[in-house]
């Protein structure tokens, strides 16, 4: 099981195939208290890029891209009631929608954990 | 205690303190009254009407008699003129202070339009009025339509759009006409993320998939990524100009040029169109489409004061497919034309022909400033931003470096390591008296704060407005951090939990127990 993290604050944690998708901490913390998650339905078909989910928190409203391609096998229902399981377990119960990876390569372009840490080092 | 024009706040002798210190029976403090709800106060038992008793009658609607109390809250005349009288006193207005909402343009609603547009002529008149009778209206939404193509330097404008995003959904389905009438209708709709926030959403109304554009460092359209992200499927770009960082972009005319090279067209959102009005031609810069707001260039009532115009010009290649109705000169007289008989035009937007009392607004505003004096509202709206800008930057922290055009944008770096947020510092405008500027957006920087004080505004009114904002800052890097994070004290209702009223909102008022 290995997590990787994209440009757009996003982590995908893959097994198997499928990976798990939500947004970072770094994310959550910078968006403040979320009030609304809309996610994708089971069997969206989406491209890498492709917008797949909008997280409304008091200051914005923000797409989430899907860090890859491939379709939706899961959603996370529990967000429709509680969306502040972002802001409680951005990387836990916080997960957004789980996606069959269509082209593993497409994980190459993302960063590990230690790369993601540098690169929100560099934003601030 | 001395305010900052040296008046005491409070009698000699007496403290803040002991000023404010007693409990009053009604909660009332002095002026500052408090007022519930309608259903609060009322009850079923008065009315401010004598309505006639209810005669022997018989229903037409079928099973659907209603057959219990409504339970409507009554309240006696003076009452119901009180309660909306108070409620209107916790309202901050553009009567009662500068209002520095970035990208919003809260201008001076000058008198005179208020006088013109109750002139009896343009007032009682009624949309299904013959034609005949009515000749000065259209004359008049004539005569505004062609300053509206001399300032823009567009040969045609559809004038019954009702609001900013109404008119860029007007832009965008004469834009999409125009495609497949040729048969080439596309699916993608480039919008940077320095432009403003309805303009994804329209395109997206209109069926269209958004790609957004990266802002560069200096905050503008990213010249290269655009270009990158060209192609045939690409029906349009829409960009603000000047943007929501308050600056101009100055590739606009590359901009043009790029997207007409693939066979798209350009969009511009002009809802920043005071900065440069009598200045820039947007038909000169290769502009296709573009919405005016008359709410705010022209200093019609804006946000809550009354309703919006958002009056869109047109290139020769989109004025076919412009919706109907609109105005003609016909050989004796004027027309409206309700009916296309080209088979171009993209139908209607509104029942009929627009906004006619902002109409007259605008064009008494127009005309009472003249081309010279729309010129130096410009003028005077980038010099107050300007002088923000360089009255502030020295301790806030300027997002970009140079002038701006109409708004100055600020972010959050200046507070760093204080404990105040945007939110609070915010709030604490508010027990200052003043209405707070934009915040967190333009999402491009973090913790934005967008400053546009309008040309209404003398020196001195934004002098005051530059010592309260340096006082504030002031407070936050000296730790007195209480005075933000639980701002505004001073408001009728103190700081309130927008999260949780977002999370579980009550919609439906229920009595207490």
């Amino acid at each position: 099981m290995t997590t990787y993290y994209s440009e757009d604050h996003e982590w995908i944690n893959v097994e198997s195939g499928v990976g798990t998708v939500g947004i970072t901490d770094y994310a959550q913390n910078a968006l403040g208290d979320i009030v609304f998650v809309e996610v994708p339905e089971v069997g969206d078909e989406l491209a890498k890029g492709d917008e797949v989910a909008v997280v409304e928190s008091v200051k914005a409203a923000s797409e989430i891209y899907s860090p890859v391609t491939g379709e939706i096998t899961a959603v996370n229902e529990d967000l429709e009631d509680n969306a502040s399981l972002v802001n409680s377990s951005a990387g836990g119960d916080g997960w957004f929608f789980k996606i069959s990876i269509s082209d593993d390569s497409e994980l190459e372009g993302l960063m590990d954990a230690d790369g993601y840490k540098t690169f929100t080092a560099g934003l601030e | 205690m001395m305010n900052n024009q040296g008046r005491p706040t409070g009698i000699d002798g007496t403290t803040e303190t002991s000023n404010a210190g007693y409990e009053t029976y009604t909660g009332n403090r002095g002026l500052a009254q408090v007022e519930g709800l309608i259903y609060e106060i009322g009850d079923t038992q008065r009315t401010g009407v004598d309505l006639p008793e209810v005669e022997e009658f018989e229903s037409c609607i079928g099973g659907v008699t209603r057959d219990n109390e409504i339970g409507l809250a009554g309240l006696t005349e003076p009452e119901a003129m009180r309660h909306y009288t108070r409620l209107s006193r916790k309202n901050y207005a553009i009567d009662l202070g500068l209002y520095p909402l970035g990208s919003c343009t809260m201008k001076h609603n000058p008198r005179l339009n208020e006088k013109v547009a109750r002139l009896p002529g343009v007032a009682d008149i009624h949309p299904l009025q013959p034609i005949s009778t009515v000749q000065g209206a259209l004359d008049l939404i004539d005569t505004l339509a062609h300053w509206l193509k001399t300032l823009t330097g567009m040969p045609a404008v559809a004038m019954s759009p009702k609001a900013g995003a109404h008119g860029e959904l007007c832009g965008l389905m004469a834009i999409r006409s125009a495609l497949e009438a040729k048969g080439d209708a596309r699916s993608i709709v480039l919008a940077p993320e320095s432009a403003h926030g309805t303009n994804p959403a329209t395109a997206a109304l209109c069926g269209y998939k958004v790609k957004p554009i990266p802002a560069t460092e200096d905050g503008r359209v990213d010249l290269d990524a655009m270009k990158e992200a060209l192609g045939p499927d690409v029906a349009a770009i829409m960009v603000t100009n000047p943007n929501t960082c308050g600056l101009f972009e100055r590739e606009i005319i590359e901009i043009a040029d790029a997207v007409h090279a693939i066979g798209g067209y350009f969009y511009c959102d002009g809802a920043n169109f005071n900065a440069i009005v009598g200045k820039v031609r947007p038909g000169d810069l290769g502009v296709d489409a573009m919405h005016i707001n008359l709410h705010k260039t022209f200093s019609t009532p804006h946000g809550g004061g009354g309703p919006g115009a958002g009056p869109v010009v047109l290139s020769e290649a989109l004025a076919p497919y412009a919706p109907i109705p609109y105005v003609v000169m016909g050989e004796e007289d004027f027309d409206m034309v309700e009916h296309d008989t080209t088979g171009k035009s993209f139908g209607r937007m509104t029942a009929f022909h627009g906004q006619m009392g902002m109409f007259t607004r605008a064009l008494a505003y127009m005309m009472s400033h003249g081309a010279d004096g729309l010129a130096r509202v410009a003028e005077d709206s980038v010099l107050n931003a300007n002088y923000v800008l360089a009255s502030l930057k020295d301790i806030m922290s300027a997002s970009f470096e140079g002038p701006c055009m109409h708004e100055a944008l600020f972010d959050d770096r200046f507070l760093k390591d204080t404990g105040v947020s945007t939110l609070d510092f915010s709030k604490a405008m508010i027990d200052e008296g003043y209405h707070p500027m934009t915040m967190y957006f333009p999402l491009v920087v973090h913790g934005a704060m967008l400053i546009e004080p309008t040309e209404s505004e003398s020196k001195q009114s934004v002098d005051q407005f530059i010592g309260m904002m340096r006082y504030l800052v002031e407070k936050a890097k000296a730790g007195d951090t209480g005075r933000f994070t639980g701002a505004p004290y001073n408001a009728p209702l103190k700081r309130l939990d927008e999260t949780g009223a977002a999370r579980n909102p009550v919609l439906r008022w229920t009595a207490a127990e």
